[in-house]
């Protein structure tokens, strides 16, 4: 693995690989090469037998402000479109391990687009969260309008993008965009402590969870029953069902090895 | 610094006094701005620890300013525009803050009084809810402060019937941290200041926000949020002196960290 990149800083920890935003002079403002630097700490994550749980989380006061507006400002729609501006984005999506986010601070824009692709979120009661796009002539380009709309549903979403609304940690939990809202000084120690509860659990049985609960959000209810059917299926053919269900019979603790 | 605010910070006490006596220190958009200013500024600096808020000349603050009340105004927008913004800053100061009413407390002014942590009385000062004789409803957290201070039914009466409260009468309601004789006044209000300015500042900062969280959490959130605020006091070398200082059998020496 790599351990120099530009705008980030990752690392590996027992079974946590972290990933910290770290352009804090700019509240982490998002820029091409911070998202080319995520994803290519997250596909090597994701080829990583040792690493189980991807953490992300950002330096400094904000978890990311934004996008960099200054490398954006003079493009054109013809710019986008022959860079694929957000190829990345769609290959963040489908990092099968899960990830789980920690936020302080502001999650505008890009930053709360790049908060949606967690699984998990933990959020310091200082965190504010919003769309403020449409305050600048455009709007969210990186799954938004999409993903916001998926968690609150259109009616909320429509408002909140309209005004650029800024949403507070307690608005965020009442809507289901965020698990649970920590004291600032221990968001990192919490996240932590959630992320290694998950890391110990049987690799496949999350893997597939996580597939299956992405899945749901997307099609009927009827093709994801088949789907999650025959996710549940599979864990049949691993040796941590086996070890599971041994030991839950045993009356002991599962010691479960991802295959 | 402030146009309708004075601002100083002696002994880690921030002191705001409302500066505009010839008008017993009536609201106007400046002021607002300026007291939201003031605690936004007092909260960040570090060597504050403790908020005084006070008025220059006889009166607390004698409300919004009538004068600039005009007939065409949208109430609700001033309120939006200019209160609820001050209000939220003073709700989210981690640090204390001391209502000094060194006199009247009017409408608004009386708002100010109830969304600080302590209010200290001089023994002429005296509150009013003053809306319903202009007929309007008190704002500006004054009717979410007040049922939660001294109880539905007394917060109904001052409200509704509007009448002149005396520092005694405040205090008997349990809207007064104390009543301070005139010749005391600055000597007590000081000391009080001081006192809590050393004292262990996260610890204080913890048990505001849980105690306003208890408003509207179930006994389970609530402790949960006891359990992290305690990993966080838990952490502090406040937490270490003040231990230390137990055991030692002397007085702690609390940095406010």
């Amino acid at each position: 693995m790599n351990n120099h990149y530009e705008c980030i800083e990752a690392s590996i920890n027992g079974k946590l690989g972290l990933i910290n935003l770290n352009r804090p002079k700019v509240l982490n403002a998002i820029n091409r090469q911070m998202v080319s630097d995520i994803l290519s700490v997250m596909e090597d994550f994701e080829e990583n037998d040792q690493v189980r749980v991807i953490v992300l989380s950002g330096n400094g006061r904000a978890f990311a402000a934004g996008a960099d507006i200054n490398e954006m400002a003079a493009d054109n729609a013809i710019d986008f479109e022959l860079r694929n501006q957000f190829k990345d984005w769609d290959r963040l999506a489908r990092i099968k391990k899960p990830i789980i986010g920690a936020v302080q601070g502001f999650a505008l824009g890009g930053g709360f687009e790049l908060a949606l692709c967690c699984d998990l979120l933990l959020a310091a009661d200082d965190a504010e969260f919003g769309f403020p796009e449409v305050n600048l002539g455009v709007m969210p380009g990186a799954g938004g309008t999409q993903r916001l709309t998926k968690l609150v549903g259109k009616t909320i979403a429509m408002e909140w993008l309209f005004v650029g609304k800024r949403i507070s940690a307690r608005e965020a939990l009442q809507f289901g965009i965020i698990n649970r809202i920590v004291a600032k000084e221990i968001l990192m120690e919490e996240t932590l402590k959630l992320a290694g509860e998950v890391a110990n659990q049987a690799p496949l049985s999350i893997r597939l969870i996580k597939e299956s609960v992405l899945k749901a959000v997307d099609v009927s209810l009827d093709e994801g029953m088949q789907f999650e059917r025959k996710n549940f299926y599979l864990l049949f053919s691993t040796e941590d069902q086996k070890e599971g269900m041994r030991a839950f019979q045993e009356k002991r603790k599962a010691n479960f090895k991802g295959k | 610094m402030f146009e309708t605010v004075k601002y100083e910070v002696n002994n880690q006490v921030a002191w705001i006094t409302l500066n505009r006596p010839e008008k017993l220190n009536a609201f106007t958009e400046q002021l607002n701005k300026d007291l939201e200013r003031a605690v936004k500024q007092a909260n960040r600096n570090s060597a504050v620890r403790c908020l005084v808020i006070t008025g220059e000349g006889r009166a607390f603050c004698s409300g919004e300013d009538l004068a600039g009340v005009k007939e065409d105004m949208d109430h609700g927008e001033v309120l939006r525009r200019r209160y609820n913004p001050m209000v939220m800053e003073l709700h989210k100061c981690d640090k204390p803050i001391v209502a000094a009413v060194n006199g009247v407390a009017a409408g608004a002014g009386m708002s100010l009084a109830l969304a600080c942590d302590f209010r200290l009385l001089s023994e002429k000062a005296s509150f009013i809810e003053a809306f319903i004789h202009v007929g309007l409803v008190p704002d500006a957290g004054n009717l979410y402060y007040l049922p939660k201070l001294i109880g539905h039914a007394k917060a109904l009466e001052l409200a509704v019937l509007g009448e002149k409260i005396s520092a005694q009468m405040a205090a008997d309601l349990g809207l007064a941290t104390k009543v301070i004789p005139l010749d005391r006044w600055e000597i007590e209000v000081t000391a009080f200041a001081e006192k809590l300015a050393a004292m262990p500042t996260t610890a204080i900062g913890l048990i505001k926000k849980n105690l306003k969280a208890s408003w509207d959490h179930s006994l389970e959130e609530g402790l949960e949020k006891d359990a992290q605020a305690q990993r966080v006091a838990g952490m502090t070398s406040d937490h270490r002196e003040g231990v230390q200082a137990f055991l030692e059998k002397r007085n702690p020496v609390f940095a406010g960290k």
